[in-house]
């Protein structure tokens, strides 16, 4: 079995002992590059008491998990993750490497790219294999990741490709892409890294002094109805009303960057590019001209309807339905229609 | 006693308020109708390494920035507001970095500064949000990194303690110095202009002499006085290659309007549940 140039996903695991969903999706993704390369596919996951880690892994076609256990590779810091996963990366050359765009991937993975010198794209929203030419030497580059990513504010989709440099590293936000078992009773195999051979006393600088992590988790990726709110909502106090729009449909809040920052409601709540990707079976969208970092965060959703002020509003183009008043009039007919 | 801060910021186009006009017809940008502007959360990171200056009070706060000569907009505002020095990186042998090749002239630059406590920079830059510029650098520098800060609860000549901001909580953690920060959008807002130094600083000029402590002028650091290896600088130095590049175009759905009555709307929602959306 070729151990080399497989393609790895950096698993995070959550609070509660998990793997978090992101690395999931990643694996998903993961097992179709790999699948495409015909090489294998590889989890590496760090923490402390990891149980049952494997039966959770497994079923998305993981062919080998890394997994080192130590009471230092939890909660995660920095320079141990590093020091572990760059010790596994030198031995086993990996030819593409995934993790997720959270705040854990963002702190590491360019910590990593700059200690092997190789290519990280951010915030990647497609991945798929391909060839490329380079014009001035006509040198082919056959089986390249291209690492597809909005840039300049979402205004363009760059396609960048690291022709030279392995592995080649992205990061992918949470929801944008789907989860998938590849096959419930696949098995691979586990292999431990030496954590003590990685680690040692200048790896562990940083000294945790407390930390304050919500139980709660908003949940607006798997919801089937998302009732989401611009700056166009005016203020704090009219965001708010969405909330109970949201109880009486049955659905979760979501949010535009504009009404994050404007302090609106809170980050865990932002659909779009720098927030969450969403495809819920309908999508109500208030006081939302539509960004495009926005859209290309919510128009996969099956029906969207829009509520604003301005007629020609970009998001009114993907809406199928469009509603053109204030959202502060507007909010409570539908609150009357669902009641009556 | 004092610290040694270092400032990393960038000048970047407004992208959060990209007009009708911001795009040729071509798919390209139009960089002439955006606005360029001290990219926002640089201006949280020199605030934080101002506040850190006003508790040790004989702390020096170094501004860096890479870009054109134009870039010297924002290291004259950040005097404006409080930092003692300005360093402009620049050189025609810059172009075309990725975030790698970035950080390694910055990482030089910060070199340069001789024995230095902290290195700040906002967590992203608005124009590529890719948040890799502050880590990179951190490792190059073979410093400890604390990304997503939002308050220095605890500072000495020995060591800080910072609470990050991350998506489901905060964290505080405590590190010896150096140690390299960036800095979320969540923390203190950067102070305003101070009148007295802003006609001190109004008509400074930049200057190609490495003299330090230089308060009559901006100096300009090259790639030859940062000693570079010109193969991590530039395309060259870039590992990342821009394939393709692609207007965002939203496919059109067919679009039903709704008048804002409630007959209007109670018949929307009687479709809706109707066809088991709702």
């Amino acid at each position: 079995m070729d151990i080399k140039n497989n393609v790895f996903v950096y698993c995070e695991i959550t609070e509660e002992g998990l793997v978090a969903d992101i690395g999931l999706e990643l694996l998903s993704k993961g097992r179709k590059l790999a699948n495409e390369l015909c090489v294998q596919l590889e989890a590496i996951v760090l923490g402390n008491n990891l149980k049952n880690i494997d039966k959770q892994l497994f079923p998305y076609g993981v062919d080998v998990i890394n997994i080192a256990e130590d009471e230092r590779l939890f909660p995660y810091m920095t320079l141990p993750h590093f020091e572990v996963i760059t010790h596994l990366l030198k031995k086993k050359q990996p030819e593409i490497l995934l993790l997720g765009a959270s705040s854990v991937g963002r702190d590491l993975a360019p910590r990593i790219a700059s200690h092997l010198r190789c290519g990280l794209t951010a915030d990647c929203t497609a991945l798929e294999i391909g060839t490329h030419t380079e014009n001035k030497t006509g040198k082919v580059y056959q089986n390249l990741l291209y690492q597809i990513r909005p840039a300049f504010g979402g205004n363009i989709i760059a396609t960048i490709i690291n022709p030279e440099t392995r592995p080649q590293m992205a990061t992918v936000r949470e929801g944008v892409m789907k989860r998938e078992i590849y096959q419930a009773d696949f098995k691979g195999i586990v292999e431990e890294i030496a954590v003590d051979q990685c680690l040692s006393d200048k790896d562990v600088l940083v000294k945790m002094v407390k930390r304050e992590i919500e139980k709660h988790h908003i949940n607006i990726k798997n919801a089937s109805i998302i009732v989401a709110g611009g700056y166009g909502m005016g203020s704090k106090e009219n965001f708010h009303q969405l909330f109970d729009f949201a109880d009486l449909v049955g659905g979760e809040v979501g949010a535009t960057r504009a009404a994050v920052d404007a302090g609106f409601t809170e980050p865990g709540r932002q659909i779009g590019q720098t927030g969450i990707t969403v495809r819920p079976k309908l999508y109500f969208a208030f006081g939302i001209s539509g960004a495009i970092q926005h859209l290309s965060g919510m128009e996969e959703s099956s029906k969207i309807i829009s509520v604003n002020i301005d007629p020609n509003a970009p998001i009114n183009s993907i809406a199928d339905y469009t509603i053109v008043g204030n959202v502060n009039d507007v909010l409570p007919l539908m609150m009357n229609a669902l009641q009556n | 006693m004092s610290l040694k801060i270092a400032v990393l910021i960038k000048q970047v186009p407004d992208t959060r308020n990209v007009g009708k006009d911001a795009m040729k017809e071509d798919g390209t940008i139009n960089r002439a109708a955006l606005p360029a502007i001290f990219n926002p959360e640089d201006l949280n990171a020199l605030e934080m390494a101002l506040h850190i200056k006003d508790i040790i009070p004989d702390s020096q706060v170094i501004v860096l920035t890479m870009g054109p000569a134009r870039a010297t907009e924002i290291l004259k505002e950040a005097l404006y507001r409080g930092a003692d020095r300005g360093i402009l990186i620049s050189d025609k042998y810059f172009a075309g970095s990725d975030t790698l090749a970035t950080s390694y002239a910055l990482s030089l630059a910060v070199k340069k500064l001789g024995k230095i406590d902290l290195v700040f920079a906002g967590r992203q830059a608005i124009d590529g949000d890719t948040a890799q510029v502050g880590p990179q650098i951190a490792e190059k520098l073979n410093m400890p990194q604390i990304t997503y800060a939002e308050k220095v609860v605890e500072i000495s000549i020995q060591h800080i303690v910072i609470q990050r901001r991350i998506e489901r909580g905060t964290e505080t953690v405590k590190v010896s110095l150096p140690c390299l920060i960036t800095v979320h959008s969540s923390a203190p807002l950067c102070r305003f202009k101070n009148a007295k130094r802003v006609l001190k600083f109004k008509k400074i000029t930049t200057a190609e002499e490495h003299t330090s402590n230089n308060n009559s002028s901006i100096e300009v650091w090259n790639a030859a006085f940062l000693e570079a290896n010109m193969d991590y600088l530039g395309l060259s130095g870039s590992p990342t290659k821009v394939k393709k590049i692609e207007n965002v175009v939203f496919s059109k759905k067919e679009n039903v309007s709704i008048a804002p009555t409630q007959p209007e709307v109670d018949l929307l929602f009687k479709e809706l549940i109707d066809s088991h959306i709702l």
